[in-house]
């Protein structure tokens, strides 16, 4: 990270570090994000391997919540059915902003092997609620968990966060009037 | 005992609701019965002293295509013996007698097959879907099922 660089090189060699509000901001973020994990298959089962002390998920500053209102993104593992697409629609509004989507496994992403017959099931979780970060696989390897949050912290650190209110403000209005036009 | 030896038990009590018995070498022998009588059947199944089939293996469903197919495994953990019952009954009118009061693993079992294939047991308790949701239209194993273009708002092909 920049900022931690540069206290090997301090500002006039003094204790002073210059960067931005942002980079601190999203430092912290992305060094401790919290999650609500929605185990649904056998990516859930790989993610076991991936909370064990061999490949320690932890060491991401990530800590697995069991409350939505405490979490800054889900983990949807597994086969997202109808029945559970709802619920996990519910508890994806429950969380609070800024919040972020993990979607694992071919299952999450696209159907994966019910994309064709599988009356049940959603075809990929992205139809009900706006993914981030996609982790390929049948179920993937715990390496692929590990790229995929790195993935993430990326994203987190290229966040915006002055003006949000305003930004926000803005882009309502602009889809208001893309939605009057159509 | 073994399938012809149950074929001829039960044949000497139940006469014609017995219908047959087909023995092959790769699978396990079956007798199919007539579903009208299939409570008494079962009960005696259970019950009788050189019988005692005390569990229930496993309840399964099929479409058969005209008929529904209704599948017992059973096993004796008195006499190690096991036996397969196969009954089947019109999809116009799919209704088979519940064994849920005989096995009490049969009142799930019963409510699998019921919701993905829509056989109704009769006497169940609790005859209701048990994996789709309570509001699922059709029953999704049978051969002439539909998929639905949209549940609840959500687009179902891919």
């Amino acid at each position: 990270m920049g900022l931690l660089n540069r206290l090997d090189d301090p500002y006039e060699g003094g204790g002073i570090v210059l960067g931005k509000v942002e980079e601190l901001l999203n430092w912290g973020r992305s060094k401790s994000d919290w999650y609500l994990h929605f185990g649904l298959a056998c990516c859930a089962i790989e993610f076991m391997a991936m909370n064990a002390s061999h490949f320690d998920f932890m060491r991401f500053g990530t800590i697995p919540r069991t409350s939505p209102r405490q979490a800054d993104f889900i983990m949807v593992t597994g086969t997202v059915t109808f029945k559970m697409a709802e619920r996990i629609k519910i508890l994806y509004e429950q969380m609070a902003e800024p919040k972020y989507v993990i979607s694992v496994g071919s299952c999450s992403n696209s159907g994966g092997p019910y994309w064709e017959h599988g009356y049940h099931v959603l075809k990929g979780v992205d139809r009900i609620i706006p993914v981030d970060v996609y982790i390929p696989g049948c179920p993937p390897r715990p390496e692929a968990f590990e790229e995929g949050m790195m993935q993430l912290q990326k994203k987190i650190n290229q966040q915006a966060i002055f003006n949000k209110r305003k930004r926000i403000e803005l882009e309502d209005s602009t889809k208001d009037e893309s939605n009057k036009e159509s | 005992m073994t399938a012809a030896e149950i074929f001829e038990k039960l044949g000497s009590e139940f006469g014609s609701a017995i219908l047959s018995l087909t023995e092959e070498p790769a699978t396990d022998s079956f007798i199919t019965v007539d579903p009208a009588q299939l409570f008494d059947i079962c009960h005696t199944l259970r019950d009788e002293e050189s019988l005692l089939f005390d569990y229930m293996m496993s309840l399964s469903a099929l479409d058969l295509g005209e008929n529904l197919g209704v599948v017992y495994h059973l096993y004796s953990m008195t006499h190690r013996h096991k036996i397969v019952i196969k009954v089947s009954v019109s999809k116009e009118n799919p209704v088979v007698p519940s064994v849920e009061r005989i096995w009490r693993t049969a009142d799930w079992h019963e409510r699998e097959a019921y919701d993905l294939l829509g056989v109704k047991f009769d006497g169940h308790h609790n005859l209701i879907r048990i994996l789709l949701p309570y509001d699922w239209e059709g029953y999704p194993l049978r051969k002439d099922y539909v998929t639905p273009d949209t549940y609840h708002d959500m687009k179902v092909p891919y």
